[in-house]
Protein backbone atom coordinates (compact mmCIF):
# COMPACT_ATOMS: atom_id res chain seq x y z
CA UNK A 1 0.00 0.00 0.00
CA UNK A 2 1.20 3.51 -0.80
CA UNK A 3 1.19 6.51 1.53
CA UNK A 4 -1.80 7.84 -0.44
CA UNK A 5 -3.75 4.66 0.38
CA UNK A 6 -2.85 5.11 4.01
CA UNK A 7 -3.99 8.73 3.90
CA UNK A 8 -7.46 7.42 3.05
CA UNK A 9 -7.28 5.18 6.12
CA UNK A 10 -6.01 8.04 8.28
CA UNK A 11 -9.45 9.61 8.71
CA UNK A 12 -11.08 6.29 9.56
CA UNK A 13 -8.31 5.60 12.10
CA UNK A 14 -8.75 9.04 13.62
CA UNK A 15 -12.50 8.54 13.93
CA UNK A 16 -12.18 4.98 15.24
CA UNK A 17 -13.86 3.51 12.18
CA UNK A 18 -11.29 0.79 11.38
CA UNK A 19 -11.53 -2.84 12.42
CA UNK A 20 -8.76 -4.33 14.59
CA UNK A 21 -6.84 -5.78 11.67
CA UNK A 22 -6.90 -2.51 9.68
CA UNK A 23 -5.93 -0.61 12.82
CA UNK A 24 -2.88 -2.82 13.42
CA UNK A 25 -1.79 -2.53 9.77
CA UNK A 26 -2.19 1.25 9.88
CA UNK A 27 -0.26 1.58 13.15
CA UNK A 28 2.55 -0.52 11.67
CA UNK A 29 2.70 1.88 8.71
CA UNK A 30 2.75 4.91 11.03
CA UNK A 31 5.68 3.44 12.93
CA UNK A 32 7.66 3.14 9.70
CA UNK A 33 6.66 6.35 7.87
CA UNK A 34 7.58 9.64 9.49
CA UNK A 35 5.61 11.71 6.93
CA UNK A 36 2.35 9.92 7.64
CA UNK A 37 3.07 10.00 11.41
CA UNK A 38 3.56 13.78 11.22
CA UNK A 39 0.34 14.24 9.22
CA UNK A 40 -1.48 12.00 11.66
CA UNK A 41 -0.32 14.08 14.62
CA UNK A 42 -1.49 17.29 12.95
CA UNK A 43 -4.89 15.81 12.10
CA UNK A 44 -5.21 14.49 15.65
CA UNK A 45 -4.63 18.00 17.06
CA UNK A 46 -7.14 19.45 14.59
CA UNK A 47 -9.74 16.86 15.57
CA UNK A 48 -9.23 17.64 19.26
CA UNK A 49 -9.75 21.33 18.54
CA UNK A 50 -12.83 20.69 16.37
CA UNK A 51 -14.33 18.34 18.96
CA UNK A 52 -14.23 21.20 21.48
CA UNK A 53 -16.61 23.28 19.39
CA UNK A 54 -20.19 22.56 20.41
CA UNK A 55 -23.26 24.21 18.95
CA UNK A 56 -25.17 26.25 21.49
CA UNK A 57 -28.43 24.73 22.75
CA UNK A 58 -31.40 27.05 22.20
CA UNK A 59 -33.80 27.84 25.03
CA UNK A 60 -36.23 25.06 26.05
CA UNK A 61 -39.19 26.97 24.66
CA UNK A 62 -37.75 26.53 21.13
CA UNK A 63 -38.26 22.76 21.46
CA UNK A 64 -41.59 23.16 23.25
CA UNK A 65 -42.96 25.32 20.43
CA UNK A 66 -41.21 23.53 17.58
CA UNK A 67 -44.07 21.21 16.65
CA UNK A 68 -46.69 23.98 16.92
CA UNK A 69 -44.74 26.18 14.52
CA UNK A 70 -44.27 23.28 12.10
CA UNK A 71 -47.97 22.39 12.32
CA UNK A 72 -48.96 26.01 11.69
CA UNK A 73 -46.84 25.93 8.57
CA UNK A 74 -48.55 22.72 7.38
CA UNK A 75 -51.99 24.16 8.13
CA UNK A 76 -51.24 27.45 6.37
CA UNK A 77 -49.84 25.56 3.38
CA UNK A 78 -53.14 23.66 3.05
CA UNK A 79 -55.03 26.95 3.49
CA UNK A 80 -53.08 28.64 0.70
CA UNK A 81 -53.66 25.72 -1.69
CA UNK A 82 -57.41 25.79 -0.99
CA UNK A 83 -57.52 29.59 -1.32
CA UNK A 84 -55.57 29.56 -4.61
CA UNK A 85 -57.74 26.83 -6.18
CA UNK A 86 -60.94 28.62 -5.11
CA UNK A 87 -59.68 32.03 -6.31
CA UNK A 88 -58.67 30.65 -9.73
CA UNK A 89 -62.01 28.79 -10.11
CA UNK A 90 -63.98 31.91 -9.15
CA UNK A 91 -61.96 34.08 -11.52
CA UNK A 92 -62.56 31.69 -14.42
CA UNK A 93 -66.28 31.40 -13.58
CA UNK A 94 -66.67 35.19 -13.19
CA UNK A 95 -64.76 35.78 -16.43
CA UNK A 96 -67.02 33.48 -18.41
CA UNK A 97 -70.13 35.03 -16.88
CA UNK A 98 -68.86 38.50 -17.78
CA UNK A 99 -68.04 37.48 -21.35
CA UNK A 100 -71.46 35.87 -21.73
CA UNK A 101 -73.19 39.04 -20.48
CA UNK A 102 -71.20 41.24 -22.84
CA UNK A 103 -71.84 38.98 -25.84
CA UNK A 104 -75.59 38.94 -25.15
CA UNK A 105 -75.75 42.69 -24.57
CA UNK A 106 -77.23 44.28 -27.71
CA UNK A 107 -75.91 47.73 -26.78
CA UNK A 108 -72.26 46.58 -27.12
CA UNK A 109 -70.87 46.97 -30.62
CA UNK A 110 -69.90 43.98 -32.82
CA UNK A 111 -66.28 45.14 -33.02
CA UNK A 112 -65.96 45.11 -29.22
CA UNK A 113 -67.49 41.62 -29.08
CA UNK A 114 -65.12 40.29 -31.76
CA UNK A 115 -62.17 41.91 -29.93
CA UNK A 116 -63.22 40.28 -26.66
CA UNK A 117 -63.56 36.84 -28.27
CA UNK A 118 -60.16 37.26 -29.94
CA UNK A 119 -58.65 38.16 -26.53
CA UNK A 120 -60.13 35.04 -24.94
CA UNK A 121 -59.05 32.90 -27.91
CA UNK A 122 -55.49 34.27 -27.73
CA UNK A 123 -55.31 33.57 -24.00
CA UNK A 124 -56.57 30.02 -24.55
CA UNK A 125 -53.93 29.39 -27.27
CA UNK A 126 -51.17 30.76 -25.00
CA UNK A 127 -52.34 28.60 -22.09
CA UNK A 128 -52.48 25.40 -24.18
CA UNK A 129 -49.07 26.15 -25.72
CA UNK A 130 -47.35 26.68 -22.34
CA UNK A 131 -49.09 23.64 -20.84
CA UNK A 132 -48.01 21.44 -23.79
CA UNK A 133 -44.41 22.68 -23.50
CA UNK A 134 -44.35 22.01 -19.74
CA UNK A 135 -45.73 18.50 -20.21
CA UNK A 136 -43.21 17.80 -22.99
CA UNK A 137 -40.20 18.84 -20.86
CA UNK A 138 -41.58 17.20 -17.71
CA UNK A 139 -41.64 13.87 -19.53
CA UNK A 140 -37.97 14.25 -20.51
CA UNK A 141 -36.57 15.95 -17.40
CA UNK A 142 -33.81 13.72 -16.02
CA UNK A 143 -33.77 15.67 -12.77
CA UNK A 144 -37.50 15.71 -12.04
CA UNK A 145 -37.04 13.37 -9.05
CA UNK A 146 -34.33 15.56 -7.55
CA UNK A 147 -35.77 17.49 -4.62
CA UNK A 148 -35.15 21.22 -4.97
CA UNK B 1 -27.92 10.15 16.57
CA UNK B 2 -27.50 6.37 16.67
CA UNK B 3 -30.50 4.98 14.91
CA UNK B 4 -31.79 7.69 12.59
CA UNK B 5 -30.60 5.92 9.48
CA UNK B 6 -31.59 2.42 10.54
CA UNK B 7 -35.12 2.78 11.82
CA UNK B 8 -38.07 2.57 9.51
CA UNK B 9 -39.87 5.76 10.48
CA UNK B 10 -42.50 5.11 7.84
CA UNK B 11 -43.85 2.38 10.12
CA UNK B 12 -44.96 5.16 12.47
CA UNK B 13 -47.19 6.43 9.67
CA UNK B 14 -48.95 3.08 9.45
CA UNK B 15 -49.30 2.59 13.19
CA UNK B 16 -53.00 3.44 13.28
CA UNK B 17 -52.44 7.01 14.46
CA UNK B 18 -53.89 9.96 12.57
CA UNK B 19 -51.45 11.47 10.02
CA UNK B 20 -51.13 14.53 12.27
CA UNK B 21 -50.20 12.48 15.34
CA UNK B 22 -47.86 10.26 13.37
CA UNK B 23 -46.06 13.22 11.83
CA UNK B 24 -45.88 14.97 15.19
CA UNK B 25 -44.01 11.91 16.49
CA UNK B 26 -41.62 12.02 13.55
CA UNK B 27 -40.97 15.76 13.95
CA UNK B 28 -40.34 15.48 17.69
CA UNK B 29 -37.97 12.59 17.11
CA UNK B 30 -35.86 14.40 14.51
CA UNK B 31 -36.26 18.11 15.30
CA UNK B 32 -32.96 18.45 17.17
CA UNK B 33 -30.97 16.74 14.43
CA UNK B 34 -32.70 18.87 11.80
CA UNK B 35 -32.12 22.12 13.69
CA UNK B 36 -28.48 21.48 14.55
CA UNK B 37 -27.58 20.30 11.06
CA UNK B 38 -29.21 23.40 9.57
CA UNK B 39 -27.41 25.54 12.15
CA UNK B 40 -24.06 24.00 11.21
CA UNK B 41 -24.75 24.54 7.51
CA UNK B 42 -26.16 28.09 7.53
CA UNK B 43 -24.65 29.42 10.77
CA UNK B 44 -27.62 31.44 11.95
CA UNK B 45 -30.16 30.38 14.59
CA UNK B 46 -33.25 32.04 13.13
CA UNK B 47 -32.51 30.73 9.64
CA UNK B 48 -31.77 27.25 11.02
CA UNK B 49 -35.12 27.14 12.81
CA UNK B 50 -36.98 28.45 9.78
CA UNK B 51 -35.26 26.08 7.33
CA UNK B 52 -35.63 22.98 9.49
CA UNK B 53 -39.36 23.63 9.96
CA UNK B 54 -39.78 24.33 6.25
CA UNK B 55 -38.03 21.00 5.52
CA UNK B 56 -40.52 19.17 7.76
CA UNK B 57 -43.41 20.94 6.02
CA UNK B 58 -42.10 19.85 2.61
CA UNK B 59 -41.53 16.32 3.89
CA UNK B 60 -45.16 16.21 5.07
CA UNK B 61 -46.38 17.52 1.73
CA UNK B 62 -44.43 14.92 -0.24
CA UNK B 63 -44.58 12.02 2.19
CA UNK B 64 -46.22 9.83 -0.46
CA UNK B 65 -42.97 10.01 -2.46
CA UNK B 66 -41.09 8.17 0.27
CA UNK B 67 -40.87 4.51 -0.58
CA UNK B 68 -42.69 2.34 1.97
CA UNK B 69 -39.42 0.57 2.77
CA UNK B 70 -37.51 3.84 2.78
CA UNK B 71 -35.86 5.34 5.81
CA UNK B 72 -37.24 8.73 6.72
CA UNK B 73 -34.11 10.54 7.85
CA UNK B 74 -31.84 10.10 4.77
CA UNK B 75 -34.76 11.18 2.56
CA UNK B 76 -35.58 14.11 4.84
CA UNK B 77 -31.91 15.10 4.99
CA UNK B 78 -31.85 15.60 1.22
CA UNK B 79 -34.73 18.07 1.52
CA UNK B 80 -33.04 19.88 4.40
CA UNK B 81 -29.59 20.17 2.82
CA UNK B 82 -31.01 21.36 -0.50
CA UNK B 83 -33.01 24.02 1.31
CA UNK B 84 -29.95 25.13 3.31
CA UNK B 85 -27.63 25.26 0.30
CA UNK B 86 -30.22 27.06 -1.79
CA UNK B 87 -30.69 29.55 1.07
CA UNK B 88 -26.91 30.14 1.23
CA UNK B 89 -26.71 30.69 -2.52
CA UNK B 90 -29.58 33.20 -2.43
CA UNK B 91 -27.93 35.02 0.47
CA UNK B 92 -24.63 35.15 -1.45
CA UNK B 93 -26.36 36.58 -4.55
CA UNK B 94 -28.14 39.15 -2.37
CA UNK B 95 -24.85 40.17 -0.72
CA UNK B 96 -23.11 40.49 -4.07
CA UNK B 97 -25.98 42.59 -5.37
CA UNK B 98 -25.83 44.84 -2.29
CA UNK B 99 -22.08 45.23 -2.79
CA UNK B 100 -22.60 46.20 -6.42
CA UNK B 101 -25.28 48.72 -5.48
CA UNK B 102 -22.96 49.97 -2.72
CA UNK B 103 -20.21 50.52 -5.29
CA UNK B 104 -22.42 52.93 -7.18
CA UNK B 105 -23.88 54.51 -4.06
CA UNK B 106 -22.88 57.65 -2.19
CA UNK B 107 -20.86 55.84 0.53
CA UNK B 108 -17.91 55.18 -1.73
CA UNK B 109 -15.36 55.53 1.08
CA UNK B 110 -16.99 52.84 3.20
CA UNK B 111 -17.28 50.55 0.21
CA UNK B 112 -13.62 50.96 -0.58
CA UNK B 113 -12.77 49.92 2.96
CA UNK B 114 -15.08 46.91 2.70
CA UNK B 115 -13.52 45.91 -0.60
CA UNK B 116 -10.05 46.09 0.92
CA UNK B 117 -11.05 43.87 3.82
CA UNK B 118 -12.59 41.44 1.33
CA UNK B 119 -9.36 41.27 -0.58
CA UNK B 120 -7.54 40.45 2.66
CA UNK B 121 -10.10 37.77 3.44
CA UNK B 122 -12.37 36.90 0.53
CA UNK B 123 -14.92 35.16 2.75
CA UNK B 124 -15.03 37.78 5.46
CA UNK B 125 -18.03 39.59 4.12
CA UNK B 126 -20.13 36.48 3.90
CA UNK B 127 -18.93 35.35 7.30
CA UNK B 128 -19.87 38.61 8.90
CA UNK B 129 -23.33 38.23 7.50
CA UNK B 130 -23.98 34.54 8.08
CA UNK B 131 -21.79 32.80 10.58
CA UNK B 132 -22.04 34.41 13.92
CA UNK B 133 -20.05 32.44 16.51
CA UNK B 134 -21.66 34.41 19.31
CA UNK B 135 -25.09 33.15 18.36
CA UNK B 136 -24.16 29.67 17.19
CA UNK B 137 -21.49 28.07 19.33
CA UNK B 138 -20.29 28.12 22.90
CA UNK B 139 -17.40 30.52 22.75
CA UNK B 140 -13.79 31.22 23.44
CA UNK B 141 -11.09 32.57 21.15
CA UNK B 142 -9.90 29.21 19.86
CA UNK B 143 -13.45 27.92 19.29
CA UNK B 144 -14.28 31.08 17.36
CA UNK B 145 -11.28 30.50 15.10
CA UNK B 146 -12.38 26.93 14.38
CA UNK B 147 -15.94 28.02 13.76
CA UNK B 148 -14.86 30.77 11.35
CA UNK B 149 -12.63 28.27 9.53
CA UNK B 150 -15.51 25.76 9.21
CA UNK B 151 -17.63 28.56 7.77
CA UNK B 152 -15.06 29.08 5.02
CA UNK B 153 -15.26 25.49 3.79
CA UNK B 154 -17.27 24.81 0.67
CA UNK B 155 -20.68 23.21 1.05
CA UNK B 156 -19.88 19.52 0.66
CA UNK B 157 -16.85 19.72 2.97
CA UNK B 158 -18.67 21.77 5.60
CA UNK B 159 -21.46 19.23 5.45
CA UNK B 160 -19.26 16.25 6.40
CA UNK B 161 -17.65 18.21 9.24
CA UNK B 162 -21.08 19.17 10.60
CA UNK B 163 -22.41 15.61 10.41
CA UNK B 164 -19.33 14.09 11.96
CA UNK B 165 -18.45 16.62 14.65
CA UNK B 166 -21.75 18.21 15.56
CA UNK B 167 -24.09 15.24 15.14
CA UNK B 168 -21.57 12.50 15.86
CA UNK B 169 -22.62 10.40 12.88
CA UNK B 170 -20.71 7.24 11.98
CA UNK B 171 -19.27 6.83 8.48
CA UNK B 172 -22.07 4.40 7.61
CA UNK B 173 -24.74 6.87 8.72
CA UNK B 174 -23.05 9.66 6.78
CA UNK B 175 -22.87 7.45 3.70
CA UNK B 176 -26.61 6.73 4.09
CA UNK B 177 -27.69 10.36 4.37
CA UNK B 178 -25.32 11.56 1.65
CA UNK B 179 -26.30 8.70 -0.68
CA UNK B 180 -22.67 7.79 -1.33
CA UNK B 181 -20.26 5.06 -0.22
CA UNK B 182 -17.93 5.02 2.80
CA UNK B 183 -14.92 5.70 0.56
CA UNK B 184 -16.44 8.99 -0.58
CA UNK B 185 -17.19 9.96 3.02
CA UNK B 186 -13.57 9.21 4.03
CA UNK B 187 -12.19 11.14 1.13
CA UNK B 188 -14.45 14.18 1.74
CA UNK B 189 -13.51 14.20 5.41
CA UNK B 190 -9.82 14.05 4.49
CA UNK B 191 -10.06 17.02 2.14
CA UNK B 192 -12.34 18.93 4.54
CA UNK B 193 -9.90 18.55 7.43
CA UNK B 194 -6.91 19.30 5.22
CA UNK B 195 -8.59 22.50 4.04
CA UNK B 196 -9.50 23.37 7.63
CA UNK B 197 -5.87 22.90 8.64
CA UNK B 198 -4.73 25.17 5.79
CA UNK B 199 -7.21 27.90 6.75
CA UNK B 200 -6.14 27.78 10.41
CA UNK B 201 -2.43 27.77 9.50
CA UNK B 202 -2.98 30.70 7.14
CA UNK B 203 -4.84 32.62 9.83
CA UNK B 204 -2.13 31.84 12.39
CA UNK B 205 0.55 32.98 9.93
CA UNK B 206 -1.38 36.20 9.32
CA UNK B 207 -1.61 36.94 13.04
CA UNK B 208 2.12 36.34 13.59
CA UNK B 209 3.13 38.78 10.84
Amino acid sequence: MTCQDHKDLMMAYLDDELNDEQKRAFEAHLASCSDCAKDMEEFRKLKQMTDCVALAEPEDRVWEEYWNHTYNRIERGAGWILFSVAAISLLIYGGFELIETIIQDRTVGVLAKVGLLALVGGLAILFVSVLRERLYFWGRDRYKDVRR
Amino acid sequence: MGSVCEENTVALWDSGQSPREAFEGIVKQHMKDAYFIALGLVGNREDALELSQEAFYRAYKHFDQLNSKGKFFPWFYQILRNLCFSHLRKRRVRRNYQLEVGDAGPQADDTTTNQQSEIDNPQSDELGDCFDPEMVAERNESKDRIWRAIAQLDEKHREVIVLRHFRDMSYDEMAAVLFCNRGTVTSRLFYARQKLKEILDHEKGGQEQ
